[in-house]
């Protein structure tokens, strides 16, 4: 038994009951199958993660970010002031993440395309998008690159979701899509 | 696998045993430190090595 | 070399049981219990945190017993009690002197400085970093010193054990292969390597960092070589619980493997593949390629995932084998109905295999799907499914085995038999609703390590479903039911050890703890082809059918999600 040398010298050529045949057999070809879904979904499916991303100065990112929401700001929110910037569809967006808020608030058109891009200022955090539950990782020194397609109006919170030190449940951010 | 099972209820097969050689996947799997060598470079390369190039090739950007 | 080691024989199982190793194996599973105590407390604070009603610790508090909470049960509390276990599947199960004591003991010391050094860091207050201590968020450098002390004790302590091997080899104290159990030791101890081997890679320069040597530490580099460490220190716990539960079954009911080659061959894939897991924490990071991503968070074509499968039907066919040889045949289920659901050593094991599977093993490989990670990383969900693995399958499985520890090994008898016997049950259904209620807030959007979900302190406002708010309550709901049996657990071993008869030599005959001539009820031959086994087809179906559908229903979820690219 388990705890003792098998009584078989020879054990590896004992043949197998049936049942042993065949749900190693089912096993595998499930396991082939998971494997080959995910691959079925790069191909045909309409949610994967880009692999676009730079390494970025996180001065440097954050002016683009800065300049971005200079351009297109059309009014502001919050304790803060946030900007909420509307940016023209089709185009880069950029928000970024620091202790502790998501800067600055999106505005966007629904079943319009954006070239999201994300870096951190500082530690690492989660951009969780949110009642959609989209959830990426975002890094300092790492600008990643997602394009992005709204397909409901509504107001969605961006909630970090990487623990980034005593602030961080007060860590929110905001994306609103609009109709027109 | 076909084969017929050697030493029966493993009474008194002692003389059959000792003409069979031990199957090769046998010998691995009672080598613990080839096992040992096998379960560290398998990761190793395909995780640790092969995720730390794909990190390191990450452009720069503008 | 040294004059010959004192043991002395078993008189429940006739194994040798050396001097040291008992020593070890008792100094080991003690400590290892009273990191179960400390950080099973910091978990019910944590869980009382989370329950918005009672919203129990202040932010800063929370954050440090969460901390706490992650070290002390997922490294400290589950490692120690490893070493005990290789300990025993080396040296009890070979009949075999344990090589090197000193080092055995030199590793205990390491280890229990490393932990209380790390736990101390900790307790300050300048290291609430999470167990995961992300760079380029900073503890203070005591805190990776005791993880890097813990870790070295921990690799010696793996190497006694494969010096072990060679002695009783050598010496030759058993004939043919070493036991199925002391296989699964021997995995354990493999993928021990290897994780402590990264965590070194990735500790050791954090801490110089932490001490101002290094500049600067890559975040996503860093990440990847932590993970190497991080998740593979929890394959160490499936290699090791799967192990166990092979013992208990065969100590219990003298079941036997139903093949030693279709069950050592799952181990190898074990071996060869599940440490590639690991990718699953990066699957939404910057820059790494879909390939790497597939590939390894499939472990390979799924391969590792066939060795649990095959693991996942090859237990309970053994326990069913066992039990229709003993009679009782009825049905297809009589042998589960009459198997000893009173034996607390018994009831944990079937419960742990049961919510392993179901609970962790299924939501495991969905949320380490490549795009179903999208919808799920650090959201509660995370937390939700490793509850189900590491503490309803190992944490579990580990109290169970202590069942038949404390009698052979400390020669005591089991206090309080009815606390006992309820014990697993109540520890397993608090456990459950843990997990199940932490993955229903995560499907709900709700994020893991976060003090406050209705963002009372954000400069902006956002409401989460209020459904929510109901998972969190019965999460903590179900933390107190697990506390509770936790606390029955470290209650029944603690007064055992201490207040507890001391168990006679021929208790084997009047009270047997494991089934006597356990191998002879069975028949000798190794596969059990002669006999049907309908239960076990019936329950492995019953959990292939439910994997296959939850798997599709999260594909389902993400197609509703918007469109990426």
């Amino acid at each position: 038994m388990a705890l003792t040398p098998p009584e078989n010298k020879h054990w590896w050529r004992e043949p197998l009951h049936r049942m042993e045949i065949g749900w190693i057999t089912i096993a595998f070809l499930w396991g082939l199958m998971m494997f080959g879904v995910m691959i079925y979904w790069h191909i045909n499916g309409e949610q994967n993660l880009s692999n676009e991303a730079y390494r970025v100065d996180p001065e440097t990112y954050g002016e683009k970010v800065e300049a971005f929401a200079e351009k297109y700001t059309v009014r502001t929110e919050g304790k803060n002031d946030t900007p909420v910037v509307k940016p023209p569809p089709g185009s880069d967006v950029y928000m970024l993440g620091r202790l502790w808020e998501w800067w600055p608030i999106l505005e966007l058109k629904k079943d319009q395309t954006y070239r999201l891009h994300l870096s951190s200022m500082d530690w690492q955090h989660g951009w969780s998008l949110q009642p959609t539950n989209i959830n990426i990782q975002v890094h300092p020194k790492y600008e990643m690159v997602m394009t992005l397609k709204p397909t409901k109006s509504g107001e969605f919170g961006v909630v970090c979701n990487e623990f980034c030190g005593v602030g961080h449940h007060t860590m929110l951010g905001k994306i609103y899509v609009v109709d027109k | 696998m076909g084969e017929a099972p050697l030493g029966g209820e493993g009474v008194d097969g002692q003389s059959e045993d000792d003409d069979q050689r031990i199957h090769p996947m046998q010998s691995l799997l009672d080598n613990p430190f080839l096992l040992l060598f096998i379960g560290v470079a398998v990761p190793a390369v395909l995780y640790t090595i092969w995720g730390v190039m794909e990190v390191a090739s990450i452009p720069i950007g503008q | 070399m040294v004059a010959k080691e004192k043991f002395r024989v078993c008189p429940d199982t006739g194994f040798k049981v050396f001097q040291h190793t008992e020593n070890l194996i008792k100094a080991n599973a003690v400590v290892a219990v009273v990191f179960l105590l400390i950080g099973g407390l910091f978990g019910l604070l944590v869980a009382l945190t989370r329950w918005q009603a009672i919203h129990l610790l202040p932010a800063d508090l929370f954050y440090l017993a969460l901390t706490a909470h992650g070290a002390d049960v997922l490294l400290f509390w589950i490692i120690f009690f490893e070493v005990a276990v290789l300990y025993f599947a080396g040296s009890v199960l070979l009949n075999v002197r344990i090589a090197a004591p000193r080092f055995a003991w030199g590793a205990f010391i390491l280890m229990l400085v490393g932990a209380l050094m790390a736990n101390v860091a900790v307790l300050q207050g300048e290291s609430s970093v999470m167990f995961t201590s992300y760079v380029p968020m900073q503890a203070a450098p005591h805190f990776y010193l005791g993880l890097i002390l813990f870790a070295v004790g921990a690799l010696v302590a793996m190497f006694v054990f494969f010096g072990t091997l060679v002695v009783a080899k050598q010496e030759k104290t058993y004939e043919g292969s070493i036991p199925l159990v002391t296989f699964g030791g021997v995995v354990a101890a493999i993928i021990a390597v290897y994780t402590i081997a990264s965590g070194a890679i990735i500790l050791i320069p954090t801490l110089l960092w932490s001490l101002g040597y290094i500049a600067e530490i890559d975040s996503v580099m860093y990440k990847l070589v932590w993970w190497g460490m991080g998740h593979s220190s929890q394959q160490i716990n499936v290699a090791a619980q799967v192990s166990i539960w092979y013992a208990i079954a065969a100590m219990v009911l003298g079941a036997k493997p139903l093949s030693e080659k279709v069950s050592r061959g799952a181990f190898l894939l074990y071996i060869l593949f599940l440490q590639l897991a690991s990718a699953h924490h990066l699957l939404v990071e910057p820059g790494i390629s879909s390939e790497w991503k597939v590939f390894n968070t499939s472990y390979a074509l799924y391969l590792a995932v066939l060795g649990s499968m095959i693991h996942g039907m090859s237990i309970p066919g053994a326990v069913e084998a066992a039990q229709r040889r003993r009679g009782y045949t009825q049905g297809m289920f009589g042998w589960l109905r009459k198997a000893p659901w009173g034996n607390p050593a018994f009831s944990g094991m079937a419960m742990s295999v049961l919510l392993f599977g179901i609970l962790g093993g299924i939501t495991g490989v969905v949320l380490g799907t490549e795009q179903l990670n999208l919808i799920m990383h650090n959201t509660l969900y995370v937390p939700g499914h490793f509850h189900g693995t590491v503490v309803a399958g190992t944490t579990l499985a580990f109290m169970a085995i202590t069942y038949l520890v404390v009698p052979l090994i400390f020669r005591k008898e089991i206090i309080w038999p009815r606390i006992a016997q309820w014990q697993p049950y109540l520890f397993g259904l608090g456990v459950a609703g843990i997990s199940v209620f932490m993955m229903g807030a995560g499907t709900l959007g709700v994020s893991r390590r976060h003090w406050d979900m209705t963002f009372s302190d954000a400069a902006l406002n956002f409401d989460v479903p209020p459904a929510a708010f109901l998972m969190m309550g019965l999460n903590g709901i179900s933390a107190v039911i697990a506390s509770i049996g936790g606390v029955m657990f470290i209650l029944v071993i603690v007064a055992t050890l201490l207040f507890g008869k001391d168990r006679a030599e021929d208790a084997c005959k009047t009270n047997p703890v494991i089934l006597p001539d356990g191998g002879a009820v069975v028949a000798t031959s190794g596969s059990e082809g002669v006999l049907k086994l309908p239960g076990t087809i019936a329950l492995v179906s019953v959990f292939f059918l439910a994997f296959v559908l939850y798997y599709f229903v999260n594909w389902k979820y993400l197609s509703e999600v918007w469109p990426l690219s």
